[in-house]
């Protein structure tokens, strides 16, 4: 299977089952419109109105030597890998604590409801923060690296009992065996000094939510009373950004109906100085008035290639800086196993309640068909993780034609579930946007190669 | 080759593939 597309000028050809990626002129770009399909000798003279016999003789002959070196049209090997996915001794390696189930804020397209995920207001004690570290490493098997990411809700109101529990980490992680790091998302109203200074030395990511432009910002993220935030949130966040010396950070924003013009918020997020710089497509109710269509597509699309035209641009004159949704990486990356089977939900990945209910993660959190068991049974209903290991790119029909799927592994579980109510039927939308993603990421790969 | 410029050279990760000891997909760096 390959995939071929223009796009600023280039002519790509990615081999799905192999990762190469090709340029290739106009000759063979519309050669492989015909090879498979027709006799090779055919081919010419369905071409002759545009090239010459001996340049499609060329071009043919460079098709079959990639073929043959398993770089084009490379055969599917990768179902065989399944059961060694499926067999695998099933252990825990990262944790999504739920520190507080309560926010300052009032975010308009929140899908934890005001931080309370359709519950009641609920802070984590440090006691269950204990419990879910030894509940992880009691779970984890062989592995080394495991992963606490601290979520609310809005971590700060309940940030004592995060240091409590980094610090309970790391005073067993070393006879554990274990090697802990720690991610936090925060809204950063209250961010300050000390707190600034605790996270650039515990927290190996931090996560900063904002929309981007003022106006869009403070239309989608009030607070409780309705005034913005953008003016608060702005300084704080830049003093920690450079603080991290622009690494291992995000400023993570979502886009809606009202801003399909969200190239703009990217540049101005980097007109403020973040070079590590997310801004998402929102999910939510398709009744919301917010909620993306199929008929904005076209204009999406159009705008993920404006911002790709645009970072090319900027990183020409020195203006560099990352995009979450076009990062790739076409040399190493993780291996394909990795690919099949993404995230992890529900198996390698689960949420903790304030309480200390296990969750598949948090987009599930408070769903109580979903609920797995506690810190303290550990996980009581093995059938909603065997559920969850059956999912992989193989077990998505969808996913299992589509050339994209080892860039995506089958896109996010939670977002079918609730477009679907399954696991393995994928939000169609979202994989249109994720596709056009995948597609500038490569593009801009190609032209930074190329020069 | 005259035509075709390749940029990079999957199913040689499956033998080692697996481990799980890589970050919670189409750039994360894999740590085997």
């Amino acid at each position: 299977m390959i995939h071929k597309y223009r796009m600023n000028g280039l002519n790509i050809v990615l081999d799905v089952n192999s990762g190469a990626v090709h340029l290739v002129d106009d000759v063979v770009y519309d050669i492989l419109d015909f090879y498979k399909e027709i006799p090779d000798e055919d081919i010419a003279s369905k071409l002759a109105d545009k090239y010459t016999a001996e340049a499609v003789a060329e071009g043919l002959e460079e098709i079959r030597e990639l073929e043959k070196n398993k770089m084009l049209y490379s055969q599917d090997i990768f179902a065989e890998v399944i059961p060694k996915v499926e067999n695998r001794n099933p252990v825990v390696k990262a944790l999504c604590l739920h520190i507080a189930h309560d926010c300052n804020l009032k975010c308009k397209y929140c899908f934890a409801e005001e931080g309370e995920y359709h519950g009641k207001r609920e802070l984590m004690s440090l006691e269950v923060g204990k419990k879910a570290i030894d509940f992880l490493i009691k779970n984890s098997g062989n592995r080394k690296n495991l992963e606490v990411d601290f979520f609310g809700g809005e971590p700060l109101m309940n940030f004592e009992v995060v240091k409590g529990i980094v610090e309970y980490a790391r005073s067993i992680e070393k006879e554990a065996g274990k090697n802990f790091r720690f991610t936090i998302t925060t809204n950063g109203i209250l961010l300050n000094d000390d707190i600034m200074d605790y996270i650039n030395k515990n927290m190996h990511n931090v996560v900063l939510s904002i929309d981007g432009r003022k106006e869009v910002n403070d239309r989608m993220r009030p607070r409780a009373g309705g005034q913005g935030t953008y003016d608060t949130i702005v300084p704080k966040f830049q003093k920690l950004a450079d603080s991290r010396n622009q690494t291992d950070y995000y400023v993570r924003g979502t886009f809606t109906r009202y801003n399909l013009d969200f190239a703009k918020d990217v540049l101005h997020l980097a007109d403020l100085g973040f070079k590590q710089i997310s801004v998402e497509p929102v999910v939510t109710d398709d009744k919301e008035p917010y909620a993306i269509r199929q008929e904005d597509l076209p204009a999406i699309f159009d705008e993920y290639e404006n911002l790709a035209m645009k970072i090319l641009e900027r990183r020409k004159n020195g203006q560099w800086f990352n995009f979450f949704h076009f990062m790739i990486d076409l040399t190493g990356g993780p291996c394909v196993v990795k690919r099949m089977v993404g995230c992890g939900s529900g198996t390698e990945y689960l949420a903790v309640t304030p309480t200390g209910d296990l969750y598949p993660c948090h987009q599930f959190v408070g769903m109580e068909q979903f609920k797995m068991g506690t810190v303290d049974s550990g996980v009581v209903k093995p059938e909603i993780r065997k559920a969850f290991e059956g999912c992989n790119v193989y077990t998505k029909p969808k996913c299992r034609e589509c050339w994209a799927r080892f860039y995506c592994s089958g896109g996010c579980v939670a977002n079918s579930y609730n477009t679907h109510g399954d696991l393995i039927t994928p939000y169609e939308i979202g994989c249109e946007m994720q596709r056009k993603r995948i597609e500038c990421a490569i593009m801009i790969k190609a032209c930074e190669n190329n020069g | 080759m005259k035509h075709i410029n390749t940029l990079n050279t999957l199913q040689n990760t499956v033998a080692k593939g697996g481990c799980g000891e890589c970050q919670t997909v189409a750039n994360q760096a894999c740590e085997n």
